[in-house]
């Protein structure tokens, strides 16, 4: 799942951008420290095998639908945490460039979605304490479902969290995370099956890439382990709660929605807001206080006037303005077509001009 | 299988339309990147409601690429295919914020539709952006910026080298899912199980390409770096080119250039 640019504001951009370059500057640093640099060509190679990989549709057992690999996981496996990082950082670049997955601003909150989670706390925190090179098949087999899991509740539940502090969404806290952690659920539980599937078959076909990789000392000290192993737990369990809150509700998103008319949703928007924030903030004390939260007091009180008058953009709604900047949009609109057929047919009347 | 076939001819095509030859296929990397990036901070900056004010920014995109004489049908279609998730989120707006902004006549527009609507042009112009930075920028150009910007080299290089091998690993892939699919009549989906034998097949003719090219390369010299020979250069009219965009942005970001025309078109109307 990937966070779009039209759903983020620059503040949330600009601040996961710096997190997701800070650690493909560490990596990078971190992969010459350790003389790790005849590693290079293959991260590019297995980049491109992942890449190549997901446009691989498979059935997805039971339902019929087709998924595709998401890939972090292994490259995780594979490289190390620091190269698996970098690795999959530029596979997400170039879907960024190539396929408009996300977009170029919203890049850095993929990167960390889907690298951070996955390099920095499953990999290491789960499977490369319960997975050593002579693990039998059925344990990779649980541990990489457990560490997928784990990664795969963390990066969507980032995603909500992201799309909230940018507030360009109305969704509410509440049925957002109902809508994204039980899909991720399955979504997980598929690709941890792929991952341990593909991990059992390279150890039998050539296990000494595994050893290699494994050999490789990840985050040798860390002290905030406890908090992290701690942090991906409690997700874990949110989303099992949530899902099966959900499953038990066929219609939880509808009924959430529902609930929130019955009140005032603006109420139970900023309800749903506030401790995501605070624990944001706890999270990560890097998110700055402000900037975020500015939106936040201003839409609390304005429970009664509504919305419109919260933004800037539109400070009165008289219908007379809004008549005109309908009429100059289109104006515009066709004058930019018009100035693009003109270019257009002039650079063809005179090749290579 | 069709979408396989269509995923890469469109990669090819992408990647072929970088090398074009117009204005702004010769700009330099650097600029083009930089003036991208001023772009989508500026469309995204506008705030929630946002809509007549970002329609104008459709002439930076338009200008770009009938400069570029790239194919805009083309690039549409590309869009499309990546809607779906600004798509889904954003159709939430309309349901969940149902208080009228704007009464035009028999017309009712809630908040909810003007969001959705922002979201929705915020969503071409980005990913819009990006699709036209990729269509006139080779990859290695891009590559080579980023190394002049500072980005670690480690990770520029690494990027190259998997540019290099997603056209050469997603045929190989092509190969093993058609030769597959020949064989197997009548068998629509590809299981789980067979899936990840054939994850397993390519990776295993990956690592045995990535070794005999790394060994080749160490034998011509390789040293953790890519040296080329075409140096980058700055020149004035990338500097004016970047100077007109960023005022161009800057304009169009501070004034709501729709109401302005609307307000002179509505006074002509008047005056007649």
């Amino acid at each position: 799942m990937h966070m779009a640019d039209a759903l983020v504001s620059p503040a949330v951009g600009a601040t996961f951008w710096a997190i997701s370059g800070g650690t493909i500057i560490y990596s990078s640093r971190k992969l010459k420290e350790e003389g790790d640099e005849k590693k290079i060509p293959l991260m590019g190679v297995l980049g491109a095998f992942v890449f190549a990989a997901q446009m691989i549709n498979f059935t997805i057992p039971g339902t019929g639908s087709s998924g595709h690999l998401g890939g972090g996981m292994i490259l995780a496996v594979l490289l190390g945490p620091y190269a698996g990082f970098l690795t999959l950082a530029s596979v997400l670049v170039i879907q960024a460039l190539f396929f408009g997955d996300g977009g170029l601003l919203a890049l850095g909150c993929n990167m960390f979605n889907m690298g951070v989670w996955t390099c920095f706390v499953a990999y290491p925190l789960i499977y490369r304490r319960m997975v050593k090179t002579d693990s039998s098949p059925g344990r990779i087999t649980v541990v990489s479902v457990i560490s997928v899991l784990v990664a795969l509740q963390l990066g969507p539940f980032s995603v909500v969290v992201q799309t909230l502090l940018s507030g360009i969404s109305e969704l509410p806290f509440k049925s957002f995370v109902l809508l994204m952690q039980p899909i991720h659920l399955a979504i997980g539980l598929v690709e941890g099956l792929v991952t341990a599937g593909f991990i059992v078959f390279v150890g039998k076909a050539r296990p000494e890439i595994l050893e290699s990789a494994a050999a490789s000392k990840p985050l040798a000290k860390i002290s905030i382990q406890k908090v992290l192993v701690g942090l991906a737990v409690a997700t874990l369990l949110t989303g099992g709660v949530v899902s099966w809150f959900a499953s038990a509700r066929p219609d939880g998103l509808e009924w959430a929605i529902e609930k929130i008319y019955g009140k005032s949703e603006l109420l139970e928007t900023t309800e749903g807001i506030i401790p995501v924030l605070g624990a944001a903030q706890e999270k990560t004390a890097i998110l700055p206080d402000y900037g975020f939260k500015a939106e936040e007091p201003v839409s609390a009180d304005s429970t009664g006037t509504g919305e419109g008058g919260e933004e800037e953009a539109w400070p009165s709604v008289s219908s007379g303005t809004t008549v005109a900047g309908i009429v100059g949009a289109t104006m515009t609109l066709g004058l930019a077509v018009v100035v693009g057929l003109v270019l257009k047919r002039r650079g063809r009347g005179a090749p290579g001009a | 299988m069709a979408s396989f076939d269509s995923a890469l001819l469109d990669l090819g095509r992408l990647d072929s339309l970088a090398y074009g030859d117009t204005i702004i296929h010769r700009l330099d990397p650097r600029a083009k990147l930089l003036v991208t990036l001023v772009f989508i901070v500026a469309v995204v900056s506008f705030p929630k409601y946002a809509f007549t004010s970002l329609v104008p920014f459709f002439l930076f995109p338009i200008l770009m690429a009938s400069l570029a004489n790239l194919p805009l049908r083309f690039l549409l279609r590309k869009l499309v295919v990546v809607s779906p998730f600004a798509l889904f989120i954003g159709i939430f707006n309309p349901l969940l914020d149902r208080e009228v902004l704007v009464q035009l006549g028999p017309l009712t527009i809630t908040g909810g539709w003007v969001s959705f609507g922002s979201v929705m042009i915020r969503f071409v112009l980005t990913v819009g952006a990006a699709l036209i930075l990729i269509t006139t920028t080779s990859f290695p150009g891009i590559c080579n910026a980023l190394d002049r910007l500072r980005v670690p080299r480690v990770f520029v290089v690494q990027l190259m080298f998997l540019y290099r091998f997603v056209f050469v690993l997603t045929e190989e892939a092509l190969r093993i899912v058609r030769a597959r699919s020949i064989r197997s009549l009548g068998e629509k989906g590809l299981s789980l199980k067979l899936f990840v034998q054939i994850m397993g097949v390519l990776f295993l003719r990956t690592v045995d390409r990535a070794e005999r090219v790394y060994w080749a390369m160490c034998n011509r010299g390789f040293d953790g770096e890519i040296r080329t020979l075409r140096r980058l250069r700055f020149t004035g009219g990338d500097a004016a080119f970047v100077l007109a965009s960023v005022l161009l942005v800057a304009v169009l970001r501070f004034n709501n250039v729709s109401e302005f025309f609307g307000n002179l078109a509505l006074g002509i109307f008047k005056l007649s």
